[in-house]
């Protein structure tokens, strides 16, 4: 009975923890998708959307879910502004180049945080009240179920933007084939620019509810997530946007399992070897597309 | 003797004056202590920065690994000096080919992988290597491994740099190194013309792994403790910055990315604060205005200026 109640709490614990890598994940995937750039940045977009929730919070004492609202529009908007000023000019350049931008972003965001926040980690301000639920024999806790909740809703409405919506459609397109959208009259610039900006304001989204779970925040907060979450990308299929929520999901999953019965020390371990042995025998990912390779 | 060996020999000569030069400029202290620590820094990360060149820029396999080789070696390397009193040389060879073991088991099976998922799949291994290396109790853990010999001096580093220079040199221009340029310039037709490509996929790859080994040695007998946050993947990022600023597959752009980063680093050292947004800032600049590098894929004794030291046509 002990090791189902175990089971049961660590499996709740790693789907809070994945919905939070899912939401990271989704910006990796989409811009993956878009320009084929794995951005490195995109950790650190989601801690500078912790900092400016903790901000909002602990300055303009709002409540979680406008200080959610408000770093996600203002993470999405600095998104927008990097790919603007750092990877649009580079949109011909070797991809290397590219890369090495991306991880000058990183360091470019990472450091001047530091300057402006110090680099000592700041304690989330306590936005819920400690409830626990006892749903039979396992708990739940608010934070938990505020995690679930907004990542539900966040992934829904994505779903629905990129389904069912005009823009989401000219996304699908570019991501397909950018020059073909772009002789269908698609403004590929934009579209690049609109898949940056919902993708930082959901790893915004991410960083916030990281700040109300673990309490605590830090200018190098986003540097592990980000790699997991891009882990979690690639598990999922890299490109596909459901593969980057089960991606998310699962990893968090296991995550949890292996810091709960084997060692915590090896959870990040654990990521790392996943992360191999999807690329070794199903490098397309769970749900990716087998591309055949021509010559 | 050749035009090539002719070369080899002016530039070993060069090489000799420009080490005696430093070397009496740090012994009348005209370089102090921590110019001296500086440039041993910049010998290992040049080491660093070839082999990872032989391995991204000639022959195109993009690694994100190289800290946790060094790593190895590093770990290796202080066991055998510290626990077992071996002498410097051996230890640092041993070091060396364990690393190169590791790269060559690593190797075989993600080589298979290309671009983007090679990248990622080497960084994930790097990453395990270091994790593990954080839960062996025998090398410290998280804390580290103290005690290590110093050994490592300026003469030391700047022999094992060279040596590594002239095997990488040699590897790249013999016909196992031309196997390894045809791969990077075009995988398929390299193999329609008889390339193995996996071979030298992984020979390429384990002898980067060697160097990254040795470099490691050299590293860990020179700071007297190891760490195994020395080694994370920001440390791999690190030296493939120096490649690609210093250009994929030129060695002398190697060498100078290096140099500079190394130097700029030390120099940013006194504005802490700071240090890391110039450096971030200088990065995306130079990606926007010299994306090939600094070198290209030159080497400085191809340039104009120079062509009368080689000694007749090439």
């Amino acid at each position: 009975m002990e090791f189902t109640e175990q089971l049961v709490q660590q499996l709740i614990n790693g789907i809070s923890l994945g919905s939070i890598y899912a939401l990271i994940a989704l910006g990796y995937t989409m811009v993956y998708g878009i320009i084929k750039l794995i951005n490195f940045a995109h950790g650190d977009i989601y801690m500078v959307g912790a900092y400016i929730g903790f901000f909002v919070i602990s300055m303009l004492h709002l409540s979680i879910i406008p200080a959610l609202l408000i770093s996600m529009v203002v993470t999405g908007l600095l998104g927008v502004a990097v790919e603007r000023l750092a990877y649009k000019p580079l949109r011909n350049a070797p991809r290397i180049s590219l890369l090495i931008t991306a991880i000058g972003v990183s360091f470019f965001l990472e450091y001047t945080t530091m300057y402006f926040v110090t680099p000592q980690p700041r304690t989330f301000p306590n936005v819920m009240d400690d409830v626990t639920y006892h749903l039979g024999m396992f708990v739940i806790n608010g934070q938990q179920v505020l995690i679930f909740v907004i990542t539900l809703v966040l992934m829904v409405l994505l779903t629905y933007i990129v389904q069912r919506t005009k823009i989401g459609k000219a996304m699908r397109a570019v991501s397909f084939d950018t020059e073909t959208a772009q002789l269908m009259g698609i403004d590929a610039n934009r579209i690049i620019s609109v898949t940056f900006g919902i993708g930082s304001a959901l790893a915004a989204a991410g960083g916030v509810l990281v700040g109300v779970y673990y309490n605590s925040i830090d200018p190098l907060m986003g540097i592990m997530p980000g790699l997991k979450a891009f882990v979690a990308a690639v598990l999922g299929g890299i490109g596909s946007i459901p593969g980057a929520m089960a991606g998310g999901l699962i990893l968090g999953v296991i995550e949890a399992l292996v810091s709960g019965f084997i060692s915590s020390t090896f959870r990040d371990a654990a990521a790392f070897a996943i992360l191999i042995l999807v690329l070794l025998f199903k490098p397309s990912g769970l749900f990716g597309k087998n591309t055949r390779e021509k010559v | 003797m050749n035009v090539l060996r002719k070369q080899d020999l002016k530039i070993l000569a060069a090489s000799f004056v420009g080490f005696c030069v430093l070397y009496a400029l740090m012994s009348e202290g005209i370089i102090g202590a921590y110019w001296q620590f500086n440039l041993i820094l910049v010998g290992i990360n040049i080491i660093l920065s070839v082999s990872l060149n032989l391995i991204n820029g000639y022959t195109g396999q993009f690694s994100l690994g190289h800290a946790g080789f060094m790593a190895i070696g590093a770990y290796v390397s202080a066991i055998l000096t510290t626990n077992f009193h071996m002498t410097f040389l051996l230890a640092l060879i041993v070091g060396a080919l364990g690393a190169a073991v590791l790269g060559f088991l690593i190797g075989l099976p993600t080589l298979r992988l290309s671009g983007d998922y090679l990248a990622i799949a080497t960084l994930g291994l790097g990453e395990i290597i270091r994790i593990t290396i954080m839960n062996i109790e025998y090398v410290g853990g998280a804390a580290g491994f103290m005690g290590i010999p110093h050994y490592t001096t300026f003469p030391w580093v700047f022999g094992i740099m060279l040596f590594t220079l002239f095997v990488i040199k040699n590897f790249v221009n013999s016909a196992h190194g031309r196997a390894c340029i045809a791969i990077r310039e075009n995988e398929i037709a390299a193999e329609a013309m008889g390339v193995n490509t996996t071979k030298y996929k992984v020979m390429a790859f384990t002898i980067g792994a060697a160097f990254a080994g040795l470099a490691g040695g050299l590293f860990a007998h020179c700071f007297y403790i190891i760490n195994p946050t020395s080694f994370t993947f920001m440390a791999s990022f690190n030296y493939l910055i120096m490649v690609v600023m210093g250009g994929l597959g030129s060695i002398t752009g190697s060498i100078a990315g290096a140099g500079v980063l190394t130097v700029i680093s030390a120099v940013l050292a006194s504005w802490p604060e700071f240090r890391m947004i110039i450096y971030s800032l200088l990065l995306i600049l130079l990606m926007f205005y010299r994306p090939q590098g600094l070198f290209g894929n030159i080497e400085i004794m191809d340039l104009k200026c120079f062509s009368r030291f080689k000694g007749g046509r090439n």
